[in-house]
């Protein structure tokens, strides 16, 4: 198991390592000039040419990165050319809205999903399951701007029982986390069905049943703990699908978080903050990976890690 | 004729509106809700240079001068009084005693010098640094030989002396651009880098709280030196904000003012609803939208080519396909700006005429070149707009639709982008004087490696005459240097450098309890909004 850890970290590091490395790259490949951009229209060629100076940037591709690694392991994320402002603190001051929404996310996803699954399974092949499985497909295929401005048209605009983008309250919150979750609700349905279905047919809950349990009993105290397994070996990996997510749906609810950072980042070309974000969220997939392949042997403890 | 009359009008309106017997009456009190897209990038004056924060800076400091408010008339701020030496070369200003920092501490003449100095440092990074070349030392400075401007001397607690190596005739408007606000020593010290994000100056606003990615709070000084201003007591701006959000908040009574204006998408809707008539204003604006044909690269290099350019281009289409938010153009010069020919005709939409212009170059036959432009809405469908009509006369153009980095990058190299639709990024004046629309865009100083004159156009006699121009300092010569700038973008038009296209113009949309003359909504200095003077209906 401490064999395993160290492997682990130290294959992660080498990941983050590499990530680094190729976003550098591509961002120093594009052809926007930093130092002009930060002048401004009317700057002379002198305060360019200081500002350049000042910043590294007339130094060779491998100096400028070594510089920005060397940066990054005490912690230092650079200064954002465009919004004047250590890149550390602006992610750090919008970090908490962003974990807010994947918690919103993932307690609507497990809600929605499980339900979902959980019905389905107990009516298989009717028209209810065949209906859920549709609506789970929906979900899964429903690009997150479509869906999010769809909630937002009828719930915000039209019925008005949330407010319209914005964050603070809890009203704030439920459209934005279930624009999030839905897409993880889909998988979840259907991984919860074929999971409930197959738990179902086994030995053991057949003695179960004809012990005399009542069929609460057997669905909640037999058959949910062992379908849930492979659900919950998800959740790690879902960090990774709401990186990608939070960028859209922080952007259509003007939620103030890394995935807004992120976007505005990208439309000005803010260099220091699009590498910053995107190592962020590398570290979270890294982490989130890392974490869920810890926790399933501790659930189950058929399974070893090596 | 009609425009100017109008213009006229409106800016007399404008005027007896904001008389102080008037503005008096005004109650003090309220509040209003601004939403912006974007967060604010900084609102250190030395540094803050986009349309978002440009009022807001003006909102939190002072200058020595300013421009009445929702014109583009000089009017003293911090200075009292001034006096200019008969040669141009220097400038005598009396500040006013009294006037206060955020902070509880006077504003005195050292706080001007220490401003000055800081803003043409190097390390300050400041985009505005070469606005104060005129000033005696400045070279040394800018080098980083020097740490103070030599031409810059405290003469008493409250007389400053500034002394130019050259007349400046726009050295007044140089007063009164953001970048010459007067900071306090100790809190640029005391915050360092970081004092874009609390900034602290002598304005009508000071900054309360500023969350990042979520709102700004700005709250009304109360030792504000100008009696009666500003009107609100607080003004909250959200940001992250989509445009299309910001207009159903404003449609709900959530918010005041969409800062980032109309979205497109909604606007023929909302400007055609009888609903909202009175309280969208619209306002010209010191912009002009152009396409560039790089003269050193051929065929733009023959004049006739230019011309014909000039005359393909249907700009009463392309008004259209921006429903309406701007007027067509015929010259450089935006027409609110001083210098503006209203007699010149410019070149009509006469394709046939274009086609012969093309002939007599020897390309009967039409050529191959490419149109580069900023890739967001509307700018790639006005491209397309722009190439049909090309087609129509021979030319085939191939749209570069490029972020807006790449264009700017792609313009300021002698021989990669033949031609550029400026949308996106054209210039807007930084102040309203004629000279400011010629140097960086149009005049040889331009016409670097990364400059902005995208067109390569140098002329050097075009350049002499507006030194000269510059150099007309003394106010009685008003008319003559205005008349000078005329004939100088005239001349440009002669070589067809540019073709422009159209003027924007501004559109802001104000919630029902805001009050305020119509001009200070669409202040073509303060943009986009004169925040001092807004008031709110419901403490009347």
């Amino acid at each position: 198991m401490g064999g395993y850890v160290l492997r682990r970290v130290l294959q992660s590091l080498l990941i983050l390592l590499g990530i680094s490395f190729l976003t550098f790259i591509l961002l120093y490949l594009i052809p926007a000039d930093p130092a002009r951009q930060i002048a401004g229209r009317s700057a002379t060629a002198q305060t360019v040419e200081n500002i350049r100076e000042q910043l590294g940037l007339n130094l060779p591709f491998y100096q400028q990165y070594f510089r920005y690694l060397t940066g990054l392991l005490q912690g230092d994320l650079g200064r954002s050319y465009l919004q004047k402002t250590e890149v550390g603190e602006l992610i750090r001051s919008r970090l908490p809205a962003t974990l807010l929404l994947m918690a919103g996310a993932i307690i609507s996803e497990l809600a929605i999903g499980l339900t979902m699954g959980i019905v389905a399974a107990l009516r298989r092949n009717t028209a209810t399951d065949t209906s859920l499985m549709v609506l789970s497909f929906v979900g899964v295929s429903s690009p997150q701007f479509v869906i999010g401005i769809l909630l937002l048209y009828v719930f915000s605009v039209q019925l008005g029982w949330f407010p319209i983008g914005g964050y603070g309250t809890f009203r704030h919150m439920v459209l934005p986390s279930l624009t999030l979750g839905l897409l993880g609700a889909g998988w979840y349905s259907r991984m919860m069905r074929s999971s409930m279905i197959d738990v179902l047919r086994q030995d053991f809950i057949r003695t179960a049943r004809a012990k005399g349990l009542k069929r609460w009993q057997v669905l909640f105290g037999h058959a949910m703990p062992n379908a849930l397994l492979p659900v919950i070996a998800m959740i790690g990996i879902d960090i990774g699908l709401f990186m990608s997510g939070i960028v859209v749906v922080e952007s259509v609810f003007g939620w103030p978080g890394i995935g807004q950072l992120a976007w505005q980042a990208i439309q000005r070309v803010d260099i220091p903050i699009i590498m910053g974000v995107t190592l962020v969220s590398a570290f979270a997939i890294v982490l989130g990976n890392f974490l869920a392949d810890l926790i399933v042997p501790l659930i189950d403890p058929r399974i070893k890690l090596r | 004729m009609n425009r100017t009359l109008l213009a006229g009008a409106a800016a007399l309106l404008a005027a007896t509106a904001l008389t102080p017997a008037q503005a008096d009456d005004i109650k003090q009190g309220g509040s209003m809700i601004v939403t912006y897209k974007d967060d604010v990038s900084t609102l250190d004056p030395a540094i803050g240079y986009d349309w978002q924060n440009w009022s807001m800076i003006k909102s939190l400091f002072d200058g020595l001068m300013d421009y009445e408010p929702g014109t583009t008339n000089l009017m003293n701020d911090l200075a009292e009084d001034y006096s200019i030496s008969d040669d141009g070369k220097v400038f005598t200003f009396k500040l006013r005693e009294g006037v206060k920092f955020h902070n509880g501490r006077e504003l005195t003449a050292e706080d001007v010098k220490y401003s000055l100095d800081r803003v043409t440092n190097p390390e300050t990074q400041s985009p505005g640094a070469g606005f104060f070349g005129s000033i005696k030392g400045f070279d040394a400075v800018a080098a980083g030989d020097a740490d103070s401007l030599e031409g810059v001397t405290v003469v008493d607690p409250y007389t400053v002396k500034i002394e130019l190596s050259r007349p400046d005739a726009t050295f007044l408007h140089v007063m009164a651009i953001n970048f010459s606000s007067i900071v306090p020593k100790e809190a640029v010290e005391e915050w360092g880098a970081d004092f874009g994000k609390h900034p602290v100056g002598s304005g009508a606003f000071s900054l309360e709280e500023w969350t990042l990615g979520q709102r700004l709070v700005f709250k009304r000084n109360e030792d504000y030196w100008r009696a009666g201003v500003p009107k609100l007591d607080e003004i909250t701006f959200e940001v992250g904000q989509e445009p299309i959000v910001a207009l159903l908040r404003l449609q709900r009574g959530e918010a005041d003012i969409p800062g980032d204006g109309i979205p497109p998408a909604k606007f023929l809707e909302v400007t055609k609803d009888p609903q909202y008539k009175d309280l969208i204003i619209e306002g010209g604006q010191l912009h002009t939208g152009y396409v560039t044909m790089n003269v050193k690269m051929p065929p733009f290099d023959k004049p006739e080519v230019r011309k014909a350019v000039n005359m393909a281009i249907n700009k009463d289409r392309i008004v259209r396909i921006i429903n309406g938010r701007a007027v067509p153009a015929n010259q450089p010069l935006p027409p609110t700006m001083p210098g503006y020919d209203n007699n010149y005709e410019g070149y009509a939409f006469d394709p046939d005429a274009a086609k012969a212009l093309l002939a007599e170059a020897g390309l009967g036959d039409g050529f191959e070149t490419e149109l580069y432009v900023y890739n967001t809405d509307p700018n790639p469908r006005i491209a397309q707009a722009i190439q049909a009509d090309l087609a129509a006369i021979g030319i085939k153009a191939e749209i570069k639709a490029l972020a807006q980095a790449n264009v700017i990058a792609a313009g300021g190299e002698p021989d990669q982008a033949p031609m550029i639709w400026s949308g996106g990024m054209a210039w807007i004046a930084d102040f309203p004087d004629p000279s400011n629309f010629y140097g960086p865009i149009l005049g040889c100083a331009g016409a670097v490696k990364g400059g902005w004159n995208w067109s390569w156009y140098c002329n050097e006699e075009l350049d002499a005459l507006a030194t000269a121009a510059d150099s007309m300092t003394d106010p009685a010569q008003k008319a003559e240097r205005e008349e000078a700038w005329r004939k100088i973008f005239i001349a440009v038009m002669d070589d067809a450098a540019w073709a422009p296209v159209f003027h924007e113009q501004r559109f802001t949309m104000r919630s029902e309890r805001l009050g305020g003359p119509d001009a200070i909504f669409v202040d073509p200095v303060h943009i986009p909004v004169n925040y001092d003077y807004v008031w709110a209906k419901d403490v009347q």
